[in-house]
């Protein structure tokens, strides 16, 4: 019975003896955190994808709180995470839209030509490695789905059409996609803008045309009676700059005057 | 007696009695030559024609002012029709110049000339091979002069020529070393003079024994010359191992032969020498094997830079219908091409044209070590591999993928069929596109 007690008073002065040096150090060492940090952090979507250049959503909240990034900077939350974050900081947030990504080529199985069979390890990269990939358009989408893999958010697949798929409500606008895509494809666009030249091909027209039936060949049908800033060709593509006279009537007629499908409407 | 030989390494089947005993045949010239400008690894050539200009063989049509360049010159007599992007062997567009050719051969250099190589300086043989345009042909196609111009506290006492074409398929060095045995002695001597070095010594694998015996006669009589035979293994023509099986040095990783007091040459560049240094003709042919089982005549060839494709398989009667697969180069190292319109270049060794083959299916790997077994660098590939595959780059590094030679064997031993190499080229490649990208 004695040996019981004797233990049972020994382990109770030991932790007795560590709880007070615990206090102690707890009040001794403590970080001073800006108690800002967590709600920032609480307010940001904590998906810690990576979207906005830091390892993880912490890694962001600590950085808007110091000031070295903007209460906007998080790609994925958008306008209502902006502002709230704005509320907490006590600052003032301009309207942004939200962006989506936009995959600028139309070389589907169908329209565009494949060069060889290749028989290697199925991602874009590695494919590209190799003689610049499959498809007899250098500039072209392989679909293998190195942007499938790199999104977060599942927004992203391969279609029937052998080409990626961006699924715009899913898509946060992160921008992993288009760091992954090695022909530099995809884009960062503001959801309202469903405008584009689908083509990234500089060959020359006869080349472009041999190798996809929807490359932009240069032709320069659509400058015709537009404004000079408003579209230009240059290295043989097409090139929107005017993104004002978006989804306007006159954006149609070019679509209509296209002999190609490079130019048009996101479906 | 032991054989000389490195340590690991794979004996992949030969293929080689196919083409071993056919002598080099001289090709017609081609109706049109597109001549890639982009023949050697180093600075980017200009184009010094123009449209329309008309050619002689063996003018100068592309150059440059920087060191590591080796000039390119015609391959024939013609009028220039045009300097745009056309598919390489190397890049599926990239800028070459196409010649349509006349029958009737006009020369830019004297076909007569004999000089005296021993009278000579270092700088003037330097500077004839630059001229000439020589790269290394055994198909890396570095810039000769740059290969003999080793930094000055460096000294160099052995030139090896390397005749070993571990390659499967191929018999191009071997042809060479049989028939232009002379040039290629003489092209070592050369190489020898302009490098100071004190021995020489031709490496040879020893499936080739009748060259063997050929050069073994030919150095009889010099003392700072010796042929050696090397055990016939997989990747015994890699410059690191064969200088570990004739010499017993080894190379740092990250340093070159001349670091060890070596040069490595390759015996069709040596001949190729001879020819500029003494005849004065620059490098605008090459010995080439164009081999395969889906080829009706396989042969040994002696093509101009520029001949495309289509025209030597029309020369040697077209292959058959199951033809799956042209590899420019040998079945382990070569680059697969999807074009047939693309022209012979300085460092086209061989052509192989494979015929069907089971496409093979990947599984896990297995951890049976096969791979780190046959490794010439000692690597450890299938870590290497593991990290590629989730993007642990600087792991892959930590592990030495860049010194992977690609040389292949660890692919090829796979019991799993993991595509290796492929993997540890993409980590090459990222790894050189974050150093890029950092700035360093």
């Amino acid at each position: 019975m004695s040996s019981l007690i004797i233990s049972i008073l020994t382990m109770g002065v030991i932790a007795a003896f560590f709880a007070y040096g615990l206090s102690i150090a707890q009040k001794k060492f403590r970080v001073e955190e800006d108690p800002k940090i967590d709600e920032v952090e609480k307010a940001l979507p904590g998906a810690n994808c990576g979207g906005c250049g830091f390892p993880g959503c912490r890694a962001m909240a600590e950085s808007i709180v110091a000031g070295k990034s903007k209460p906007d900077g998080c790609p994925v939350g958008g306008q209502e995470t902006a502002n709230a974050i704005g509320k907490i900081l006590g600052l003032k947030v301009e309207k942004s839209e939200r962006k989506v990504a936009v995959l600028m080529c139309r070389g589907t199985d169908e329209a565009a030509k494949i060069k060889a069979d290749y028989r290697g390890i199925e991602t874009c990269y590695a494919a590209t490695i190799v003689q610049k990939g499959n498809k007899s358009c250098s500039y072209g989408c392989l679909g293998y789905g190195d942007c499938v893999l790199a999104c977060n958010f599942n927004a992203i697949e391969i279609g029937k059409e052998g080409i990626p798929v961006i699924d715009r409500e899913k898509c946060t606008g992160c921008g992993m996609c288009v760091k992954a895509c090695p022909k530099h494809l995809l884009e960062l666009h503001p959801i309202s803008r469903k405008f584009f030249v689908f083509c990234k091909s500089l060959d020359n027209g006869k080349t472009s045309r041999a190798n996809c039936k929807n490359a932009c060949i240069g032709c320069k049908i659509c400058i015709k009676g537009a404004n000079n800033e408003e579209i230009v060709v240059e290295n043989n593509l097409s090139k929107i700059n005017n993104i004002e006279i978006l989804n306007n009537e006159e954006a149609m007629k070019w679509v209509g005057k296209c002999p190609t499908k490079a130019i048009g409407f996101l479906e | 007696m032991k054989k000389l030989t490195f340590k690991k390494g794979i004996h992949p089947k030969e293929f080689k009695q196919i083409t071993e005993n056919l002598e080099i045949r001289e090709v017609p010239i081609p109706p049109r030559v597109i001549i890639p400008i982009r023949q050697h690894i180093g600075a980017p050539l200009i184009p010094v024609v123009k449209k329309g200009d008309r050619v002689k063989t063996g003018q100068v049509i592309a150059d440059s002012e920087a060191f590591v360049a080796a000039p390119v010159h015609s391959s024939c007599t013609g009028v220039v029709k045009n300097i745009g992007n056309y598919p390489t062997p190397i890049s599926p567009s990239d800028t070459c110049i196409e010649i349509e050719t006349e029958e009737k051969e006009e020369f830019d250099f004297d076909l007569n000339s004999n000089i005296d190589y021993k009278s000579l300086s270092k700088q003037e043989i330097l500077k004839l091979i630059r001229k000439a345009g020589i790269v290394g042909m055994g198909g890396a196609a570095f810039p000769a002069v740059v290969k003999f111009s080793p930094p000055k506290d460096v000294h160099i006492d052995t030139v090896i020529l390397n005749g070993c074409e571990c390659e499967p398929y191929l018999t191009s060095d071997h042809r060479t070393m049989l028939e232009l045995s002379e040039k290629v002695l003489k092209g070592l001597k050369i190489i020898m003079r302009a490098v100071e070095a004190e021995n020489g010594i031709i490496g040879i694998e020893d499936n080739k024994l009748d060259a063997i015996e050929k050069m073994s006669q030919l150095v009889i009589n010099e003392s700072d010359i010796s042929v050696q035979a090397v055990k016939t293994k997989y990747p015994q023509g890699a410059e690191k191992m064969l200088i570990d099986a004739l010499t017993g040095r080894k190379i740092p990783p990250g340093a070159l032969p001349f670091n060890v007091g070596v040069v490595v040459s390759n015996v069709g560049t040596a001949a190729a020498i001879y020819d500029a240094v003494v005849k004065n003709i620059p490098l605008y042919r090459r010995v080439l094997t164009v081999t395969g089982e889906a080829l009706e005549n396989p042969a040994n060839l002696l093509a101009r830079v520029g001949t495309p494709f289509s025209f030597l398989f029309d020369y040697l009667g077209g292959f058959s219908d199951d033809v799956t697969k042209l590899i420019l180069g040998g079945p382990m190292m070569g680059i697969t091409q999807f074009n047939l319109d693309v022209g012979v270049t300085k460092a086209t060794s061989g052509i192989l044209v494979l015929g069907k083959r089971k496409r093979k299916k990947e599984f896990n790997c297995i951890n049976c070590a096969e791979c780190i077994n046959h490794c010439p660098m000692f690597l450890i590939p299938t870590k290497i591999v593991r990290f590629a595959k989730n993007s642990a780059w600087d792991k892959a590094e930590d592990y030495g993928v860049m010194n992977c030679i690609e040389c292949g064997a660890c692919s090829f031993v796979c019991p799993s069929n993991i595509p290796l190499v492929q993997w540890i080229r993409v980590a090459k490649a990222r790894i050189a596109e974050i150093k890029k990208a950092s700035g360093k």
